[in-house]
């Protein structure tokens, strides 16, 4: 190709920049156009399309349904702030005084935060107004109750708060040791296993996203078969003509995502009314939680991605067996 | 320009396409392959844009050893090389403007120069009044002539014609004929294959003759 020759060097640096910025500027322009046209072409078969998209929705909105309760448990609970309590019972009969030095002398321990003594009457006084069975504590001829130390452990560790407990039964004072470790445990594991069924069931699930954007793409490539041989007769880059699948896949993926943000809120909505009343009949400040504008960044995001790289999947397979013949 | 060394081409399934093909085109030149069908002259326009390689000898397109072309070279090369196919391998489900303008937009030319190109590629062949329709509503002639709109648009030096002219009258073949002259003036180097022989003997110029895949010279 020949060009003009350059009246000074300048203007030679001037046109190699001013052609990078052309050739930047078209490939910008390229994508943009390759953006549309996969996107009116899925439009000008909506309803197809969007069978495609309520598929790949629904398969995104279960691990997103099941991980919003899981957050919404999770925030019931912390109700509890996370600090176990330990209830040391002291023998019947045990002196004021020595309890409260007791209550004094396990501060003492590092693994004890805080402390706080309640005396037989303050326990008996305490139970009347909040149990209703004062009538029957009237007919007793003694208080029955013990008196308490309420300790909060500054440890959280289930391990070391088991050898805590073990420990604190050694004291002569102490009658019994109530510790609802086992609760705790408990909820621990149906947490743990909760974030551990969100995990296996969204890679499921995005694997099922990622097979079926492959799929839908592959059949894509087969029916621009001839187109595909053409382009690549005329000197077509693997990437231009793999570009448009790419985006083929990226709708599909984002589009997607939009019906499982839908499908998602409209759940929510759906749901929030009774949910709120059961939660409220034990916790008067509860809202259910719903979709944040990261997550639905992350949904929308997340869905995109699964569906670039879905196409990525079928275009590695199936693109570089269509050769012109 | 093109240069063949020896070159032979088995198929799988032991079919011989070509048996030790040598010869050398300079630039700016115009050749006539000829032969019967099946003789081998679509497959030495198939080695030169890399559509297959030889099963022996080399192949040099414009200095460059194309057994020495990688594949993700071959592109690079194929857009270097403007090439007419005996069935237009057109895209039906774009205008005549989209199809010429094809090449370009694989080598990444902006919109107006596109616009610019391929204006006049279509003058060129003739088609100015039609970039806005579809390719199936076009004459077989007419088809034909958007390919080649389609070989030069890019302004390629070497322009390969397979059958161009397979399924025209005279007179349209003439007219396409006539085209690939045009363009040799300006200093492409053309060559076409075609089994015309009235046609070759008209316009006097270098023939290469394939026969069950040996070539032979023929002489003016």
């Amino acid at each position: 190709m020949t060009k003009t020759p350059a009246s000074s060097k300048s203007s030679g640096a001037t046109t190699a920049v001013t052609s990078f910025r052309a050739k930047a500027l078209s490939w910008a322009s390229h994508h943009r156009r390759v953006a549309v046209e996969s996107l009116s072409s899925l439009l000008a078969t909506w309803l197809t399309s969007l069978m495609t998209w309520l598929v790949i929705g629904i398969a995104l909105a279960l691990p997103i349904i099941l991980y919003l309760m899981l957050v919404n448990v999770a925030e019931i609970s912390g109700e509890w702030d996370g600090q176990p309590r330990i209830s040391l019972y002291l023998v019947h009969g045990a002196a004021e005084t020595e309890a409260r030095d007791l209550a004094q002398r396990l501060l003492e321990r590092p693994d004890i935060e805080s402390t706080s003594f309640i005396s037989s009457v303050d326990a008996l006084v305490e139970f009347r107004a909040i149990s209703g069975f004062g009538d029957v504590l009237n007919t007793l001829d003694h208080n029955p109750l013990p008196a308490v130390i309420e300790i909060r452990p500054s440890t959280t560790d289930v391990s070391q708060l088991r050898l805590q407990v073990t420990s604190l039964a050694g004291y002569e004072l102490v009658d019994s040791v109530a510790f609802d470790l086992e609760w705790i445990e408990r909820l621990f594991a149906i947490l743990q296993f909760g974030e551990r069924l969100v995990a296996a069931v969204g890679f499921v699930l995005a694997l099922g996203v990622l097979l079926i954007i492959g799929n839908t793409i592959r059949l894509a490539i087969e029916n621009r078969r001839s187109e595909i041989e053409i382009v690549k007769l005329v000197g077509g880059t693997d990437s231009f003509v793999r570009r448009p699948f790419l985006y083929l896949g990226f709708w599909y993926g984002l589009g997607g995502a939009v019906c499982a943000w839908i499908l998602v809120q409209g759940s929510l909505i759906f749901l929030s009314a009774p949910v709120e009343t059961l939660a409220q009949s034990y916790r008067d400040d509860f809202a259910l939680s719903g979709l944040g504008v990261l997550d639905s960044c992350i949904i929308l995001g997340t869905g995109s991605a699964l569906g670039i790289l879905g196409a990525l999947v079928a275009v590695s397979r199936h693109l570089k067996a269509i050769e012109p013949k | 320009m093109i240069r063949f060394d020896e070159v032979s081409k088995r198929y799988p399934g032991g079919k011989e396409a070509l048996v030790r093909v040598s010869f050398e085109l300079e630039a700016g030149e115009m050749v006539f392959l000829t032969g019967h069908s099946g003789a081998g002259k679509s497959t030495m326009m198939k080695l030169i844009i890399l559509m297959e390689r030889p099963s022996q000898g080399q192949v040099f397109l414009a200095g460059t050893n194309l057994s020495r072309v990688s594949r993700r070279q071959i592109p690079a090369v194929r857009r270097s090389v403007g090439v007419v196919f005996q069935n237009h391998q057109l895209l039906f489900d774009r205008t005549v403007f989209d199809n010429v303008a094809l090449p370009l937009a694989i080598a990444g030319f902006g919109h107006r120069e596109v616009g610019r190109r391929v204006r006049a590629a279509l003058s060129k062949v003739g088609l100015s009044d039609k970039e806005k329709l579809f390719p199936v509503t076009l004459s077989g002639g007419e088809q034909q002539r958007v390919g080649i709109a389609r070989a030069v648009v890019n302004k390629p030096a070497v322009l390969l014609a397979d059958e161009p002219t397979g399924n025209l009258d005279p007179e349209l073949s003439k007219e396409i004929m006539d085209l690939f002259h045009q363009f040799n003036q300006v200093g492409v180097t053309v060559m076409i294959a075609t089994h015309d022989l009235g046609l070759v003997s008209r316009m006097k110029r270098r023939e290469l003759k394939l026969d069950h895949g040996r070539l032979e010279e023929v002489a003016l």
